[in-house]
């Protein structure tokens, strides 16, 4: 099978009459990566991908793929295959022949068609199950179908629209280590869709984070989890405690905001805004609730909270503990269950610290809505 | 309670009876008339069983000329209009948001205009195409079945529009794209994913069109030129008057819709029962196993029993033979006439007496032989066929005004008599 190509979008943009769906998004996707787009609902990754597939052309910008400008090729002229969001089999055909639909259109004769679907049956564990319908398959199942019908395509770049997001928790846990395992037997290039953060960290080399239409972060799940670009990054994958506040003092990777209801909190500057923060700026601190500890000493310090117990949620490998910090400030405490003693007395109060790498501070911006 | 309950059983019973005699007795009355010997179309007095009626039928050189037209501007109207209709609901889906809502009316439109006002302008349309573009009369655009088919199609497309805007509503478009992104040309997207999905459509929308085309009479009767259809030709006879071989015609549409209606139906069924026992849904739509549709499928059995009753009558056909029948009909009639001349005859003679004779002879002599003019009158216009029947056959020139009446009321009856009586040979 062919070895993945890269897909680039240089300064694309795209417009439906006034709106603006993409804004100058600037994507390198390196061949055999299996990338991911993030982000909340409506926020244009379908169009991206259709773009990427064909069935829109930019409105400004490029879409490359191999190195090769897609402007006018149509869909069926493009080295890639989508699995839509709804799945898109075709409920009239067999599986087999859905699955083999791309060598039918090719003029393939029957019999080396059933071989090949044969074949990707057996590679998507579904043996023998090639005369039934779609209709007559399980979630999973069409799922597997679909990808098995994008692959025997051959496609350089197989693009994936949330092929996961009708399937139950388990199901959708179970195919998405079952995704990854076959894009790294054919070694082609994943560009994968999701709104989901857990599936895009877990299964990408790389991830863009997008918001209403415009990339701010591309980097790979570690760095967007730990190292934020904006404040929407920071909200939207993952939890986190947000302190709002000034700049009142930088020291080297660190810096010091004087937050309106905490005191002065000491956190590392995240990477994107070194250099460009400047004392007097309106920032935001973001402390992740498994990066608060319980402090035993009690004493003040710019790493440290007081806050009392409001409840707590038991979800068995760990407790959430919901504190309100000085003047009603809402904070999200995240204990490991290790047996030790619970904090679930209401008023308790207690004093938690963090170790300021573990804090990132940004420019004060836009949250992601919850 | 229990006598309110029954009061209720009661009248919905007889609303039934109502419903379905209103809906169904004219088809019955109109069946059972094909059978009755009687040159006029009627269910009483029933005479004799007979099925010259569907000779007469198939030796009607009209009719069998009018199914045939029919038959032609029944498949050109079909293939017309499923093309011109499928093609409109597509446009449909393709055209901007902002115009589908005048797209529709416009397109719609044909259907609330009078198939007269459609004949007429497609009649006048395409005699002035015809005169633009330079050819003379009875050049092709002046043809009846070209006319006709193109007349019909402008509302009938409309209606099978409609049928495929009801089907294209629940296609997904992503199945088009999903085709597209496999490498497949837009025709190929067309061919193999649009059209499959729009097979039962296109179906019923041709047997709607054929079914429209076939009844219509608005509409052709400004176009039909040269070429009359069934329903024309149907129109005609009646106008001069008609005779049973329309109601055995009738029995026969009568007979394939019910068949055709029953047979899908049983499919219908077959696939349901089928499903419900749980077969794949690839199972149901492959090949035909009759012992299992016989089982619980009353519809089936139905079937069965009318096919083996059309079998049977047709061999009873074969076998039957009315002849005698009649013979005898006539000989009771002519028998019950010569009572009642005597009866009259006698009255007279008494009357006579009675009057003690002043006026001799001459009314005596009158009241013999010109008696039956006046009875002709008269039975004329009660009952003209019956009468005229037996005139007709056995003493032509009997009653010259007889005849006169009866002729005014069923023209085609002494033709009849011809191939009648060389039929029963
Ligand atoms: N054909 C179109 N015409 C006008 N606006 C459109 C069209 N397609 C998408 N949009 C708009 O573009 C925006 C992005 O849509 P898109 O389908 O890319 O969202 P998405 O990120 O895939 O969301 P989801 O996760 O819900 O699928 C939306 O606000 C949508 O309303
Ligand atoms: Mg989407």
């Amino acid at each position: 099978m062919s070895k993945g190509v890269g897909v680039d979008l240089e300064d694309v943009c795209i417009r439906f009459g006034d709106f603006v769906a993409v804004r100058e998004a600037n994507v390198s996707i390196k061949g055999g990566e299996f990338f991911s787009f993030l982000g909340p609902s409506g926020c244009g990754k379908t169009t991206i991908l259709r773009a990427v597939s064909g069935f829109l052309e930019p409105s400004e910008g490029r879409v490359m793929i191999g190195g090769k400008d897609m402007a006018g090729f149509g869909p069926n002229k493009r080295p890639t295959a989508l699995i839509f969001q709804n799945l898109a089999l075709f409920p009239l055909m067999k599986v087999w022949e859905n699955i083999t639909f791309s060598l039918e259109v090719q003029g393939v004769g029957k019999a080396a068609r059933r071989k090949r679907a044969d074949e990707l049956l057996e590679m998507i564990a579904l043996t023998g199950q090639g005369d039934k319908l779609p209709s007559e398959l399980s979630g999973g199942q069409k799922q597997r179908v679909a990808i098995a019908r994008a692959l025997c395509a051959e496609p350089d770049v197989l693009l994936l629209d949330e092929p996961l997001s009708a399937l139950d928790l388990k199901l959708r846990q179970h195919m998405r280590t079952e995704l990854r395992e076959i894009q790294k037997r054919v070694g082609i290039t994943f560009i994968y869709i999701t709104h989901d953060q857990g599936e895009a960290l877990t299964m990408s080399d790389n991830v863009a984070v997008m918001r209403a239409g415009i990339v701010d972060q591309i980097s790979d799940g570690h760095s967007i989890y730990n190292d934020p670009a904006t404040p929407f990054v920071a909200s939207f994958v993952g939890e986190n405690n947000v302190f709002r506040g000034k700049v009142k003092s930088i020291n080297g990777d660190h810096a010091v905001i004087d937050t309106n209801r905490s005191g002065d909190l000491v956190a590392r500057i995240a990477t994107s805004a070194k250099g460009s923060l400047n004392i007097g700026d309106p920032a935001m601190m973001f402390l992740r609730p498994e990066a608060c500890k319980i402090a035993t000493d009690t004493s003040a310090a710019q790493n440290r909270l007081t806050a009392k117990v409001l409840h707590e949620e038991f979800e068995g490998q760990i407790y959430n503990v919901f504190l309100e910090g000085a003047q009603g400030k809402e904070i999200k405490m995240s204990l490991v269950n290790v047996g030790q003693e619970r904090q679930s007395k209401h008023s308790n109060e207690l004093t938690l610290e963090y170790n300021p790498d573990q804090a990132v501070i940004l420019p004060a911006g836009e949250l992601a809505s919850e | 309670m229990k006598s309110e309950n029954f009061l209720l059983k009661f009248f919905l019973v007889a609303y039934l009876v109502v419903f379905f005699g209103y809906l169904l007795g004219p088809l019955l009355v109109m069946s059972v008339t094909a059978f009755n010997s009687p040159s006029f179309p009627k269910l009483t007095p029933w005479e004799c069983l007979t099925f010259e009626w569907f000779d007469v039928l198939a030796q009607d050189e009209r009719i069998i000329t009018g199914l045939k037209n029919s038959l032609i501007v029944g498949f050109g109207t079909v293939i017309l209009s499923v093309v011109m209709g499928l093609a409109g609901a597509l446009m449909l889906t393709q055209i901007w948001p902002k115009m589908r809502a005048t797209y529709y009316t416009i397109v719609i439109a044909p259907i609330l205009i009078p198939g007269v006002v459609l004949g007429i302008s497609t009649l006048v349309f395409w005699d002035r195409v015809s005169v633009m573009l330079g050819f003379g009369s009875g050049s092709f655009f002046q043809n009846g079945i070209f006319l006709t088919i193109l007349g019909q199609s402008t509302f009938i497309a409309s209606y099978c529009m409609l049928v495929f805007v009801a089907r294209l509503q629940r296609f997904d478009t992503g199945l088009t794209e999903a085709a597209l992104d496999l490498g497949a040309s837009n025709a190929q997207a067309f061919r193999k994913i649009l059209l499959p999905f729009m097979k039962p459509a296109i179906a019923s929308a041709a047997v709607l069109a054929f079914l429209a085309s076939f009844e219509n009479y608005n509409t052709t009767t400004f176009t039909f030129g040269k070429f009359p259809t069934l329903t024309i030709e149907l129109a005609q006879k009646v106008r001069y008057g008609i005779d049973p071989s329309i109601s055995a015609l009738a029995f026969i549409i009568i007979c394939l819709t019910v068949i055709g209606a029953l047979a899908h139906e049983v499919y219908r069924r077959r696939q349901q029962l089928a499903l419900n026992n749980g077969a794949p849904l690839s199972a149901v739509t492959g090949s035909f196993q009759l012992p299992k549709f016989l089982r619980g499928n009353p519809a089936a059995i139905v079937l069965v029993l009318i096919s083996l009753g059309g079998f049977t009558t047709i061999w009873f056909s074969q076998v039957y033979s009315p002849k005698e029948c009649i013979l005898d009909v006539r000989e009771q009639k002519r028998i019950l006439q010569d009572l009642r001349i005597q009866d009259i005859k006698r009255k007279r003679l008494e009357q006579q007496k009675a009057t003690q004779g002043t006026q001799s002879t001459a009314p005596a002599n009158s009241s013999t032989l010109p008696q039956s003019p006046n009875k002709g009158a008269f039975g004329g216009v009660f009952a003209p066929d019956n009468l005229n029947k037996e005139t007709g056959k056995k003493a032509v020139p009997q009653s010259p005004g007889k005849g006169a009446f009866g002729g005014v009321f069923a023209p085609g009856n002494l033709d009849k008599t011809g191939p009648q009586d060389k039929k029963s040979d």
